[in-house]
């Protein structure tokens, strides 16, 4: 656990330190969304990765956060940290009642459930005008402030969006090595097992998907506040599978896998500035192949790689 | 059959709607749903044979057509000929497909198996959006777009055409499950795969052909609705979708239940569009799919299955 430790406070330490090397301007924006897309992941992986259930309609959460902050303080005036948790609050109601018939299903069902569940959630954020602002969406939404301090540049709300970041990743290291985390990875291998030794699976998997969702709430809060404006857009069926493929690529079931996959698959459109059209092709292939060859993700994979080169290596030598 | 379902919603509506524009609903409905039964099935052949959800089923439809296109714009074959061509390529698309990607997988958990089928459905996507680009295009119908009047309502000639060929289709199906050799070892596979194999049935075959039909059923599908609502690189994911509710609606059967789940979606949707609201049109499939999951799993025609672990 100190190991543990020391490795977050590292990591904390160079996410701190990345701004000064960037020295503001537009890569501070992409890194800020980096950290939003590291919490969305590490959300969608405490689902996907300790417990083994899939959902593809993360993007849904992502969106309700967001347009619950966004109405709460554009249309209603609530001060912006108040309507934060507030829509957190409502959404984990919402994923913990719905994820009771949801999670009952299993494998191809819940994948579609929930695809099914986020498709409807990004029609009514289309469907409810006077509410949403449609598919122009919303605008003229508040800063988040503390005191005098009003998080109005990408510098300031980068240190704000990845101190929940930071927290979110302590949170999931946490989760990791404690008695539930070790449930819901018995749930992963097997449920009718994990629920022989005692582990009520049903509720279990039911609490994770419902704090899940309020994860990605937080998220989406923090992306309205931040942009300032929301629009359908973001939240649809495509987001939901980049999501799938942040995890998937960093490692189901690592802690810094998310952030590794959510990093990549964040800068990767900026680095292919001007095949901006390819990026779709490119997350297809990177979702086929790092099934296909590397299904432990970057994190388990490069170690294993270099495992078994260094074998051959070794064969070779013998021989 | 159809008929009696429009007087029924008639009596329901109390008259209010007057009864060309309820058949109308239902005419266009019922062949919009004839597409979603065709995909649906494909669906189903291949769980029936694999247990898998193959959810790059919707793509091999948005192949279908706009390889018709590429071989009516680029290569000037005419209609009869493109047509089958753009089959075969469909389904060559998908017996690639399974080679290359379902068959070499080392781990085929559902999970996997989700990502793998997600990824290759964007992965195609992504390739026709870079091969012909991200327009619209229409097909030329198939025999004019002279309307058809029937009871008040109008329907046009290629209505017809997707309301024949998904019989006939249909029909085809049935006579290979039930009549040949080959059918009948597909649906010993999905009995049984163990046993089939144990009684000499090549169960790697048998999945393979199973991507093979379903491919093309997908393909012909969206031929055929093609020069109805025009085709692009993306229309492949909402049909496919819709298609999978008509499967779950019929039980995942890859018979009648699932021509029946795709032709009531159709209608409800249909239904929906026109006497509530258009916008959300599309939302209607997924309640129903949700609704479903949720509380009759096992379909709307099925008997309850007890769970096996």
């Amino acid at each position: 656990m100190k190991r543990e430790l020391l490795k977050f406070l590292a990591f904390a330490l160079f996410v701190c330190l990345v701004p000064l090397a960037c020295r503001g301007g537009y890569l501070i924006n992409v890194l800020l969304f980096v950290g939003i897309n590291t919490m969305l992941a590490i959300a969608l992986n405490l689902l996907l990765g300790y417990a083994g259930q899939i959902s593809l309609g993360h993007a849904g959460f992502f969106g309700l956060g967001a347009y619950l902050s966004g109405i709460l303080t554009v249309t209603y005036g609530w001060n912006p940290w108040l309507a934060m948790p507030a829509a957190a609050a409502l959404v984990g109601c919402l994923a913990g009642l719905l994820g009771f018939p949801i999670l009952k299903l299993r494998g191809h069902y819940l994948a579609m459930a929930t695809l099914g569940m986020g498709i409807i959630i990004y029609i009514v954020f289309n469907e409810t005008i006077e509410l949403t602002g449609g598919p122009s969406g919303l605008s003229g939404i508040a800063n988040l402030s503390i005191g005098s301090l009003t998080f109005d540049s990408d510098c300031k709300n980068y240190y704000l969006v990845w101190f929940f970041a930071l927290v979110t990743v302590l949170f999931s290291l946490n989760v990791a090595n404690s008695r539930i985390g070790r449930a819901l990875k018995a749930i992963n291998d097997s449920e009718v097992a994990a629920r022989v030794v005692g582990v009520n699976a049903r509720l279990l998997k039911v609490q994770i998907f419902a704090l899940s969702a309020i994860i990605c709430s937080l998220a989406g809060s923090l992306y309205a506040h931040c942009m300032t404006f929301i629009s359908p857009a973001s939240f649809g069926f495509n987001f939901s599978v980049e999501l799938l493929t942040m995890v998937v690529i960093g490692g189901l079931g690592s802690v810094y896998g998310p952030f590794l996959g959510a990093a990549l698959l964040t800068l990767l459109p900026e680095i292919l500035r001007g095949a901006n059209d390819y990026d779709i092709v490119i997350y297809g292939a990177l979702l086929v192949l790092m099934v296909m060859f590397m299904p432990g993700g970057l994190v388990r994979g490069f170690p294993e790689l270099r495992r078994r080169l260094a074998k051959r290596k070794g064969g070779v030598e013998h021989a | 059959m159809g008929k009696g379902r429009g007087e029924s919603l008639l009596v329901e509506t109390g008259y209010s709607m007057q009864f060309s524009q309820i058949l109308q609903y239902l005419l266009s409905g019922l062949s919009i749903g004839a597409i979603y039964a065709l995909i649906g099935v494909g669906f189903s052949i291949i769980y029936n044979a694999t247990g898998i959800i193959n959810f790059a089923q919707g793509e091999f439809v948005m192949l279908g057509g706009m390889l018709t296109l590429f071989f009516l714009e680029m290569l000037k074959f005419p209609l009869w000929l493109a047509i089958p061509c753009a089959i075969a390529a469909s389904t060559a698309a998908g017996i690639l497909f399974e080679r290359l990607a379902i068959r070499p997988l080392r781990r085929p958990t559902p999970i996997n198996l989700v990502i793998l089928t997600i990824g290759g459905s964007i992965l195609i996507r992504g390739l026709a959006m870079l091969v012909w680009g991200k327009d619209t295009h229409a097909i030329p119908s198939f025999s004019g777009d002279e309307p058809i009047s029937i009871g008040g309502a109008t329907i046009l000639p290629q209505h017809l055409w997707i309301l024949g060929v998904t019989l006939l289709m249909v029909s085809v199906n049935k006579f290979y499950f039930n009549r040949t050799i080959s059918g009948k070892a597909m649906r010993a596979c999905a009995y049984n795969r163990r046993a089939a194999s144990l009684v000499g049935i090549d169960v790697r075959r048998m999945v393979m052909l199973s991507f093979a039909i379903s491919s093309a059923m997908g393909a012909v599908a969206g031929i055929i609705v093609a020069p109805l609502t025009m085709v692009a690189y993306d229309v492949g994911g909402m049909l496919g979708l819709k298609g999978f509710c008509a499967a779950i609606v019929g039980g995942m059967s890859s018979g009648i239940p699932t021509v029946m789940g795709g032709l009531i979606l159709g209608v409800l949707e249909s239904m929906g569009a026109g006497l509530i609201s258009s916008g959300y049109k599309d939302a209607i499939a997924f309640i129903v799919l949700l609704l479903l999951l949720f509380l009759r799993p096992q379909g709307l025609f099925g008997k309850p299955e007890s769970e096996r672990v």
